[in-house]
């Protein structure tokens, strides 16, 4: 495990008697890096989380939190790492700032850094001014946050969200994603799961893909695109300037160019070719007014990966069927 | 392999959270308030019996705890009555409480053992109890002195502390009982029910019926003396399945000095009385003595606690963290 690595996990299983809700998955997370676990309810996502965190037993495999195993040495994992549960719970009987304060006594920190650290997460997070109120009035998004809060004040090397945006509205959920967004800023690793992908594909580095118990694909959200819709980059340019369908059509990579509407073209290439065809628009004395490339949609690559999958199993069904 | 750090790292702070909570919930003011009616009732109709017997009794403070009016419950009965009851008001949601408003799995997600947080619970819901048991202790003495117009002798005072000391005991069964059931069911008002039904069969219905369970273990021909002592003490064992029968038989011993065994009452009951070489009957004991007469029974009530207690922790451990 090097310097960079801060979670490694080698064919991490979980069995529930005899069923398998984690079937021998393996996945790094670097330092600093936003990584996401995707999959539907039920692939294996929250168990995989609670393993890290020495939560729940670990069937075989290997795992490693920071370069602790969380198995046996639960305490120093629990101590650098933050954890927000999904649907993440607070006393409601206390005011926020007491919730923290109990999580603080139980971190182990001293009454003076105690206060600072709570009052500064909870500004961070912009409930500063929520401190002496109960959580029982607090609202699913300003839980979340509180919750987020806790993990600032732990002062978390690592930050694990289980299901961050669910039940979210959208401007909650940004919110909660601005956040998120400063931890990778400071260093902090993150691992969040959810199912949300639009939400998750906005911020994640990496995603690596559940299904069943198996991580079924795992990259960026790039590299996936490419690995399940077949690669292909298309570019939308907004311009003006005769002749510039064909000196685009030219730029190397380029396998066609369509027209979208009027001043607006779609170019279809095997790499990101916005430089050159900006390049070209700017040499023809054109004006750009928009130049975007479509990133491929993790819903895309979700629902396609998995229709390819049915079709295969369908396939082999039928397969079976000749056969016999 | 051995576990890094201490299994009791955070045990000071969950027990704080937990006392904090208990002492400034609204559930803990309305059971506070039956026990202190209900003690000040007993003591007040107790006073008033021991005022027309005893002129010359050597052990007057010690009634206060073991007489009252005809008809109604002397004060250590009262207790044994209503210390499971504020025990299982304490300890029936301990645990599934925090799985029902989610805090379980972020409380574990911080550097502490299980243990700490279960073990916590457990120390806290006692220290309220024996808070709440002391300020009764305190309110009966001190009832008892300005209406007795004496003070309690050194050897009254050893007695009632370990009375009260044997209270606070017979509450940690109760408590733990309440906090396994608190672990076993998820619903809070399921496990409350299970333990107040549990309750209620172990101190109305079970000394009905252990005589009847005994029955099964018992030959008809009682021959000789000892056939009648076994006897008695097949009986007495089956009674001592429910805790407050124990604590009957504990109290009992340490709050009358006459008493030389657990069993005099039950000879009593038949007329007869319990003679032991060298020693006169109805003269006091030594109140190391009856301790020692009954300290027997004062471990198996330790040991019920921690073994209900031990029952709880392994479930709990084995248990998931999500809901």
């Amino acid at each position: 495990m090097n310097e960079q690595t801060v979670i490694e996990a080698k064919g991490l299983t979980k069995r529930y008697g005899g069923a398998v809700a984690v079937d021998a998955i393996s996945f790094t997370v670097g330092r600093g890096e936003i990584f996401g676990l995707l999959g539907p309810n039920g692939a294996g996502k929250t168990t995989t989380i609670l393993m890290l965190l020495g939560l729940t037993e670990i069937s075989g495999g290997e795992v490693r939190v920071l370069g602790f195993n969380p198995a046996r040495e639960p305490l120093s994992v629990k101590r650098r790492v933050g954890y927000l549960p999904d649907t993440v719970g607070f006393y409601d009987q206390l005011t926020a700032g007491d919730n923290l304060r109990y999580t603080a006594r139980l971190i182990g920190f001293n009454k003076d850094e105690r206060e600072k650290k709570i009052a500064d997460a909870l500004k961070r997070v912009g409930l500063a001014d929520q401190i002496e109120k109960r959580v029982g009035t607090f609202s699913r998004g300003m839980r979340q946050r509180l919750g987020l809060a806790e993990i600032l004040m732990k002062g978390a090397q690592i930050a694990i969200l289980d299901e961050p945006t669910t039940g979210l509205d959208p401007h909650a959920t940004a919110e909660l994603l601005g956040i998120i967004r400063a931890f990778k800023a400071e260093g902090v690793s993150v691992l969040l799961s959810s199912h949300m992908l639009e939400r998750v594909q906005s911020i994640c580095d990496r995603v690596a893909l559940f299904s069943g118990g198996h991580i079924a694909l795992m990259g960026t959200v790039a590299e996936l695109g490419r690995e399940v819709l077949g690669g292909g980059f298309v570019v939308d340019i907004e311009a003006d300037g005769a002749g510039l369908v064909e000196r685009l059509a030219l730029i190397p990579g380029v396998s066609g160019v369509e027209r979208t509407g009027i001043g607006k073209l779609r170019l279809h290439a095997d790499r990101d070719v916005r430089p050159e065809a900006a390049n070209e628009v700017v040499a023809m004395q054109g004006r750009l007014k928009f130049l975007g490339v479509q990133e491929p949609s993790l819903e895309a690559i979700y629902t396609r990966y998995f229709e390819s999958k049915r079709n295969e199993a369908a396939a082999a069904k039928e397969g079976t069927r000749h056969a016999a | 392999m051995r576990r890094e750090g201490s299994a009791f790292a955070g045990l000071g702070v969950v027990t704080l959270k937990e006392l904090s909570d208990h002492l400034t919930g609204i559930r803990m003011v309305i059971m506070e308030w039956i026990v202190v009616l209900m003690a000040v009732g007993v003591v007040y109709t107790a006073i008033q019996q021991i005022r027309e017997v005893s002129a010359e009794d050597p052990f007057l403070f010690l009634r206060l705890f073991t007489r009252a009016r005809e008809g109604l419950p002397p004060f250590v009965s009262v207790l044994s009555f209503l210390v499971p009851l504020v025990a299982i008001g304490i300890g029936f949601d301990l645990v599934n409480s925090e799985r029902n408003q989610r805090t379980l799995s972020r409380i574990l997600s911080q550097p502490i053992y299980r243990d700490a947080l279960l073990f916590g619970k457990f120390l806290g819901g006692l220290i309220t109890i024996t808070v709440m048991l002391v300020a009764l202790w305190l309110m009966v003495i001190g009832l008892g002195i300005l209406t007795l117009g004496l003070p309690p002798g050194p050897e009254e005072v050893a007695r009632a502390l370990a009375m009260l000391g044997v209270t606070v005991i017979y509450a940690g069964v109760w408590l733990g009982l309440a906090l396994l059931f608190s672990i076993l069911f998820r619903s809070a008002a399921t496990a409350a029910l299970a333990a107040l039904g549990l309750w209620l069969f172990l101190t109305m219905l079970w000394p009905l019926l252990s005589p009847y369970a005994a029955a099964l273990f018992i030959s008809d021909t009682v021959a000789t003396p000892d056939d009648l002592l076994k006897h008695l003490g097949i009986l007495q064992a089956f009674a001592r399945i429910s805790p407050g029968a124990m604590y009957g038989e504990i109290v009992g011993a340490l709050l009358d000095p006459t008493v030389r065994s657990t069993q005099q009452p039950l000879l009593a009951s038949l007329g007869l009385v319990l003679l032991q070489p060298g020693s006169v009957p109805g003269a006091p004991l030594p109140f190391l003595q009856s301790l020692l007469v009954v300290w027997p029974e004062i471990v198996a009530m330790i040991a019920g606690a921690i073994m209900l207690f031990v029952i709880g922790y392994v479930v709990f451990q084995r248990q998931e963290v999500r809901a």
